[in-house]
């Protein structure tokens, strides 16, 4: 435990550096956008004169340096401010928090069915490679792994949604249903189970490619054999031994394919209309909400750290030698 | 002596192999005796080990007869298999109590808590220190010493009549060697196993065993007492081996060779 | 046996190499059989599928020949995909080399930008990037190759890492070679095998990104895609699904033939590397 605790805090104290790049480059970028703040807000309030102009690019601080901005924005943000959304017109951390659950529900259920299908799957496949069940499920797991999440979720849609009618076809809730508690849950996963089996249907091919190819790899191990050799039965080599090392390299992908994730709920949230946090970088985009933007970005970057926090800390639970060798 | 398993033209041709592994082997392991089987790599003296408890990969095209002395023996609890690298006899993940627990727990109806006990016996007996720890240990934090001498508690754990060390000796340093040889020896001794020793040092071989079986190409050359392998010699192959390793430069490792 | 052989024994090689053949047939042959701006009105809007002889496919909501927008939109994802991934190897692979090569701080800081980009999202950073400079074919590639450079440069310097200490580098060392000249002369040369083994997985991933921003709007406007296609289809979904679906099935092709094709490619070196 106190070897993961290491772990922990020096990878903490690392990403500090790699956040403070994420929060320059993010901001420098965004400044070069054609139009600033100042502009964005005219259009949405619909138009105003040059007076008027100057007066709220002073109050956005427009008028001063880029770096001298990047100080104000870095100091506000070492109070938890990040800035007031210009499109929406309220403070950014709160627009965030209130759309960020919808999301984190929305990918934790993806990856974790993705997960528990993928590796079941990839154990189906590995336990005998070059068998017809693992050619099967290996081109099968291609195919699906090449199809576009949003294009699944529309043909989902279509078909289960507005042939079938077995699912809602947007949102995230019936509006105005006056449902509470349990029944506005079951309302709520119903909502969720075609945009969690588009964006899933991608995750468990990866896990299950992933399963499939990391058991081969621990077939040829010596201590497969060692293990025959000392009477343990097949299926318990399997499960106990290979599947249980081929696990290691999907807690790692798991940390590697947070960041894509947030991406992949952009386009899965808008085609399915859930007001999440995906959605919201497409609203800023479309609304030219620079700081906005600039807090989903940061905000996704937190998570992806955070994420992969855990996945070391798991890592370092389910594999002894991480972290063994290091100075105490 | 009674043979405990004879070979009859027993002919290995692995997976996707053109070349046999083995070819046309007669020979037969006596109960109770220490039998020392010597040749270089690619001799075929790994698969003749492995040929014999069937554990040889799968695909791999055996022909010949094998006939064992009670009908082939169960995998862990007729035999103890001891393999050259003791890094990679190990599940990398799991501590060693929990390999030998699942071992022990596969071949006797015992509670976990009695198996660990038991473990711990074992592990006292093959010189491991601190053996309760040693069970909560990973296999990473021990020695190669220390590691074979594990894996040499875990093939002795259900005192089988047969014992095979596959180079068990050949990843470690000469004194670590002599160690473990010393121990084998005692072990085999004390519970009068039949031991299988796979070795391409022929002095270690001569300092061990009863009888010596010499391997080339897949073949066997030729098999006889180790008195006999060491000072008649009747093929040149196995005299060039001898000469080779008994000159005056090489340390004379276990005993005394005549 | 050759290269060529060996990439022809292995199944999934042969259908990734068909698959990718028929669909760069189509991308090099849309200006002959589809000359003029596939963006052009054909017809009758909604033309339902063999209603009208000359559209084979029938037409979409604004009456543009359906057929004509596959060929172009095979063109644009096969463009993006390709320079986007080249793109992202000879940068990623650039940074790499000098980062263990380097050594030292600059490996340090090289690295601690690697690490930046990989945290952010790279699907929000290329909308970010696109929203900034505007949509148009190159910046699209660009900013697809931001958020893709990262796994090349990571392998590359892991290859440099060890190739650097081999013999030949300390020669060059010796006479006198710049540290720059035999970073790109010697080592990077040797390096950047490994790294385009990544190749089909970075193509892969442009062209779904390619597909996802144009799906938002944010692809160039003057060019048919697959993914505006399959947005603007969604637009009568329930009248006409397939306009949605058929471009998403050009998509799938497209991303299964380079997935196969780099599986056939894996084996075929496996498969020397087994022969020893």
């Amino acid at each position: 435990m106190k070897r993961a605790w290491r772990l922990l805090l020096r990878r903490s104290l690392t990403s500090i550096p790699v956040l403070m790049l994420v929060i320059t480059g993010t901001f420098l970028l965004l400044e070069n956008a054609s139009g600033d703040a100042a502009d964005a807000y005219l259009v949405a309030i619909g138009g105003g004169d040059a007076g008027y102009v100057a007066d709220l690019r002073a109050e956005y601080g427009l008028d001063r340096s880029v770096w001298v901005r990047l100080w104000f924005y870095i100091s506000n943000l070492a109070q938890l401010d990040l800035g007031q959304s210009v499109a929406l017109n309220r403070p950014i951390l709160d627009v965030i928090l209130e759309r960020l659950p919808v999301t984190l529900w929305l990918m934790g259920s993806a990856v974790a069915l993705s997960f528990v299908f993928g590796s079941l799957l990839g154990v189906l496949a590995g336990a005998r490679p070059g068998s017809a069940t693992d050619r099967t499920l290996s081109i099968g797991s291609l195919a699906l792994y090449s199809v576009p999440s949003f294009w699944l979720g529309l043909v989902l849609s279509v078909v289960f949604a507005v042939q079938l009618r077995w699912f809602p076809v947007s949102g995230i809730e019936t509006i105005a249903s006056g449902k509470t508690g349990l029944a506005r849950a079951g309302d709520i996963a119903l909502h969720l189970v075609l945009p969690v089996a588009s964006l899933a249907m991608l995750y468990l091919a990866l896990f299950l490619r992933l399963m499939r190819a990391g058991m081969a790899e621990v077939w040829r191990q010596d201590f497969v054999l060692a293990a025959r050799a000392r009477g343990i039965k097949h299926h318990k080599i399997i499960l106990q031994h290979i599947a249980r090392n081929a696990l290691l390299p999907l807690i790692t992908m798991l940390g590697l394919q947070a960041a894509g994730m947030l991406g992949g709920s952009v386009v899965i949230e808008g085609v399915f209309g859930i007001p999440g946090f995906g959605r919201l970088a497409a609203e800023a985009v479309s609304g030219r909400d620079a700081p906005l933007l600039m807090g989903v970005i940061l905000t996704s970057s937190i998570l992806v750290i955070l994420v992969n926090l855990a996945v070391d800390m798991v890592y370092a639970l389910l594999d002894p030698r991480v972290g063994a060798s290091d100075p105490a | 002596m009674s043979a405990l398993v004879s070979l009859e033209g027993l002919s290995v041709r692995y997976p996707r192999s053109t070349t046999p592994a083995l070819e046309a082997v007669t020979m037969s392991v006596a109960q109770g005796e220490k039998l020392a089987i010597i040749g270089e790599s690619g001799s075929g003296k790994s698969t003749l080990a492995r040929a014999l408890v069937d554990l040889l990969p799968r695909g791999s095209r055996c022909d010949g007869t094998i006939t064992w002395q009670g009908g082939s023996p169960a995998p862990g609890r007729d035999y103890g298999y001891v393999f050259q690298d003791p890094g990679s006899s190990f599940d990398p993940i799991l501590s060693i109590g929990a390999q030998m627990v699942e071992v022990l727990q596969t071949h006797f109806p015992l509670t976990r808590h009695d198996a660990r006990v038991r473990a711990a016996a074992l592990l006292a007996r093959v010189q491991i220190p601190a053996p309760e720890l040693a069970l909560d240990a990973y296999p990473h934090q021990f020695s190669g010493g220390q590691k074979q001498r594990i894996a040499i508690a875990i093939a002795i754990a259900t005192g089988p009549k047969l014992l095979i060390a596959d180079e068990p000796t050949s990843a470690l340093d000469t004194v670590v060697q002599a160690e473990i040889v010393a121990l084998l020896q005692e072990l085999v001794e004390s519970d009068a196993m039949t031991l299988l020793f796979i070795t391409h040092d022929i002095a270690l071989a001569s300092g061990l065993a009863d009888r010596i079986a010499v391997f080339r190409n897949a073949r066997l050359v030729e098999i006889g007492t180790a008195n006999e392998i060491i000072t008649a010699p009747r093929r040149s192959y196995t005299r060039g081996l001898v000469a080779a390793h008994l000159d005056l430069t090489t340390p004379v490792l276990i005993g005394d060779v005549p | 046996m050759n290269f060529v052989a060996r990439f022809i024994r292995s199944p999934e090689g042969i259908a990734g190499l068909v698959l990718l053949s028929l669909l760069a047939a189509a991308a090099l042959l849309a200006p002959v059989f589809f000359p003029g701006d596939p963006l052009a009105i054909e017809g009758r809007p909604l033309l339902r599928p063999f209603e009208h002889p000359g559209l084979p496919l029938g037409t979409d909501r604004l009456g543009r020949d359906v057929m004509a927008e596959l060929f172009h939109g095979a063109r644009a994802s096969m463009i993006v995909g390709i320079s986007a991934a080249a793109v992202a190897i000879l940068v990623g692979a650039l940074v790499g080399t000098l980062a263990g090569f380097g050594g030292g701080l600059i490996d340090e800081a090289l690295m601690r930008v690697v690490e930046a980009f990989q945290i952010v999202p790279g699907f929000l950073l290329a909308l970010a990037f696109v929203s900034v400079v505007g949509p148009s074919l190159t910046v699209v590639v660009i900013a697809i190759a931001l958020g893709s450079w990262t796994g090349p440069a990571r392998l590359a310097r892991a290859e440099v890492l060890s190739i650097r200490e081999r013999d030949f580098v300390a020669a060059a060392r010796v006479i006198g070679m710049h540290p720059l000249e035999i970073a790109v002369k010697e080592v990077l040369p040797l390096a950047l095998p490994p790294v385009m083994a990544l190749t089909s997985v970075i193509v892969a991933g442009a062209v779904l990104t390619e597909a996802a921003l144009s799906f938002l709007g944010l692809g160039d406007p003057n060019i048919v895609t697959w993914g505006s296609m399959i947005a603007e289809g969604r637009n009568v979904l329930r009248s006409a699904a397939y306009l949605s679906i058929v471009p998403g099935l050009g998509l799938v092709a497209l991303v299964l033939g380079v997935y196969l094709f780099g599986e056939g490619l894996v084996e075929a070196l496996a498969r020397r590397e087994g022969q020893g």
